[in-house]
């Protein structure tokens, strides 16, 4: 999502070059890859680790592009609220 | 029910009571001007910060059924199961960007279910209705999926009787389960997430960490899996896919995770958050669950190590797949850390029947009840209906537990899978065109769902002697296009949910093409282009939970 508001309006479809990268992780669905018993690591085969793996992948593909796509850089400050203030804690 | 676990039983009707205790206190907490509204009924308000969503929607995708299922698929056929893994990692990025759109046009214009979304998209109550009798009736077997979750926790616990003496402790769970949501709505689940999570985490933790040294090491564990899967005459277990079966691994995943958040409670649980920040840093957070999941898949494995026989049901006097986790726990743990785990996984089937029944409460009050029977309700009345709704609902899925044997409702939650995918062109696409025309996709669905059902239920299962409905994975060999067998011969698998999709699609663009050379009306689009950008501080937007 770009940051193209006018009036306050987004139209249209807003793309980011940045939202290629939410294609990555697709990778984990080619099995040719990682079918495979070796190498091992801490004594699980490789087909188990690399799609571990590709857990954290996934992570850092979307976190980029969270991070990259923000409509306005935000100051988060660290949610150290109690629970019933977690709902506002970050829209004020 | 002579051998009950006392110690595991007393903890988990501790920890049974606190959830409820949270259940009906919630209906206080955060509390809106009024209940009598499904913004707030059956959106919590729609206000739902990050933990809280991530809370939510993790106690709502990550099933007390998944939990017991999975590794009771990689304790019987090995890599296959772990199709989980894949499937949760790539959900979140296929779907971040079609969530937002979502979430964005249904804050504008006040929806609250997908069946409601194509209403206002299409001008359509037909496309709407087929959308929310799929979601329905993909729902409802999920709902009943979780009592057998709670089920196999509680036979472990000794409670393991036939007949309705048998059931009444499951019984007794849910009627309390569905007073505490009739009253507090989606704030109940949202609540009882928060114990329910951080259970499951505490629990997977310890048991991936301590069982594996107490059983000789992962390297050890994987190679008696490895030996137990060679002494089977079947071909398909192994700890790696074979040749045949890894298409199936893969549109499986694909199809899954295309599925996941076309399931009404799924997108009521986006739809409760309050911007799209929060679901762009849940879609970031989630694999957390995913890691959890896979981690709890390989206890599969362990269970095989251990050397752990399933339970059998008393019931129908079959033996309980679902059983192996709950067993490994038991034979393994200190009998109150069992309880804990027990604990984790029966809250954990309370959480997703919660909200589930909400949004199949919504979709019947929304898209069937005040689209057909009364038109004009009003939103108290909308609420009303909506608590009464869940009521039957949930006490229609102990019903089906308790009456039919369990296997009917997983073979259903099988084809629900199957089902709710043929709603992707109409629910998802739909956010991004307005190329299909309503009648294309109301063809693609009628066929979609057609062929779907007819691969399913031509499908044996060798291994339980069924004739039909035997597993949701087709050799390519016996797909048949009007008698043409374009890959006779072969034996290579693919999900049938995936081979429907396709049919789907294609008929809906057929469909369209046609429709638009006859011009035919193609119903008015309420949406503007807007509407899928909006966000939460944004001026003018349409006030939460007002009559």
């Amino acid at each position: 999502m770009s940051t193209a508001k006018h009036d306050g309006k987004v139209r249209g479809l807003q793309f980011s070059p940045w939202n290629l990268l939410l294609i990555v992780p697709l990778l984990v669905l080619v099995t040719p890859l990682f079918n495979m018993d070796g190498p091992r690591l801490f004594g699980m085969p490789f087909f188990y680790w690399f799609q571990f793996l590709f857990v954290g992948i996934g992570v850092l593909s979307t976190w980029i592009v969270y991070m990259m796509t923000r409509d306005k850089p935000t100051v988060d400050a660290a949610d150290k609220l109690s629970v019933d203030d977690l709902d506002e804690g970050d829209a004020r | 029910m002579s051998n009950l676990q006392w110690p595991e039983l007393i903890i988990f009707t501790i920890l049974f009571a606190l959830v409820t205790v949270l259940g009906f206190m919630a209906s206080r907490w955060q509390r809106g001007s009024t209940l009598d509204h499904l913004d707030e009924w059956g959106l919590g308000g729609r206000k739902f910060g990050s933990w809280i969503t991530w809370f939510l929607l993790g106690g709502d995708l990550y099933t007390a059924y998944t939990f017991v299922a999975v590794p009771a698929l990689v304790f019987s056929a090995g890599a296959l199961g772990l199709y989980a893994l894949p499937y949760t990692i790539v959900v979140y990025p296929i779907v971040l960007l079609p969530a937002l759109r979502m979430w964005s046009v249904s804050r504008v214009r006040g929806y609250v279910t997908p069946a409601d979304f194509v209403r206002g998209r299409f001008g359509s109550p037909i496309l709407a209705l087929l959308v929310a009798i799929t979601g329905i009736v993909a729902t409802m077997p999920y709902i009943a999926l979780q009592l057998v979750g709670l089920e196999a926790v509680l036979r472990t616990m000794g409670i393991n009787g036939s007949g309705i003496v048998g059931h009444l402790p499951l019984l007794v769970a849910f009627v309390i389960l569905a007073f505490y949501t009739y009253q507090s709505g989606l704030r109940a689940p949202a609540l009882i997430a928060f114990v329910k999570d951080i259970l499951i985490y505490i629990v997977i933790l310890v048991a991936i960490i301590y069982l594996p040294s107490k059983l000789g090491g992962w390297s050890h564990i994987f190679d008696t899996a490895v030996s137990k899967f060679d002494k089977t005459p079947a071909k398909t277990d192994g700890i790696l896919l074979n040749a045949n079966n890894q298409l199936q691994y893969a549109t499986l995943a694909l199809g899954s995770a295309l599925a996941l958040f076309l399931y009404p409670h799924s997108l009521t649980s986006v739809l409760a958050s309050r911007g799209r920040s929060v679901i762009k840093r849940n879609m970031v957070a989630l694999p957390a669950y995913s890691l959890v999941l896979g981690l709890l898949a390989l206890l599969g494995y362990v269970a095989i190590t251990a050397g752990i026989k399933p339970l059998t049901n008393a019931a129908t006097g079959k033996a309980d797949g679902n059983t192996i986790v709950p067993v490994l726990f038991d034979s393994q743990f200190s009998s109150w850390f069992a309880g804990i785990a027990f604990a984790a996984i029966g809250i954990g089937a309370l959480v997703p029947a919660a909200i589930m029944s909400i949004a199949a409460a919504n979709l019947w009050t929304r898209n069937i009840y005040k689209e057909y029977i009364r038109k004009n309700a009003t939103p108290q009345e909308e609420a009303k209906q909506a608590k009464l709704a869940s009521l039957v609902v949930k006490l229609g899925a102990v019903a089906v537990i308790i009456l039919i044997d369990p296997q009917f409702s997983i073979d259903l939650q099988l084809i629900g899978g199957v089902l709710i995918l043929q709603t992707l062109p109409a629910v998802a696409l739909a956010l991004y065109t307005r190329w299909f025309h309503r009648w294309g996709l109301i063809a693609g669905w009628v066929v979609g769902i057609g062929w779907g059902l007819i691969m399913l239920y031509g499908i044996p299962n060798p291994a339980n002697g069924k004739q039909h409905f035997g597993g949701s994975a087709l050799s390519l060999g016996n797909l048949s296009l009007f008698g043409w067998h374009p890959f006779s011969g072969s034996a290579v698998q693919i999900y049938v949910g995936f081979v429907a999709l396709i049919g789907n699609l294609v008929v809906a663009a057929i469909g369209t093409v046609i429709a638009r050379q006859m011009k035919v009306f193609n119903g008015t689009d309420d949406t503007e282009p807007e509407d899928y950008h909006t966000d939460e501080h944004d001026k003018n937007l349409r006030p939460i939970g007002v009559h």
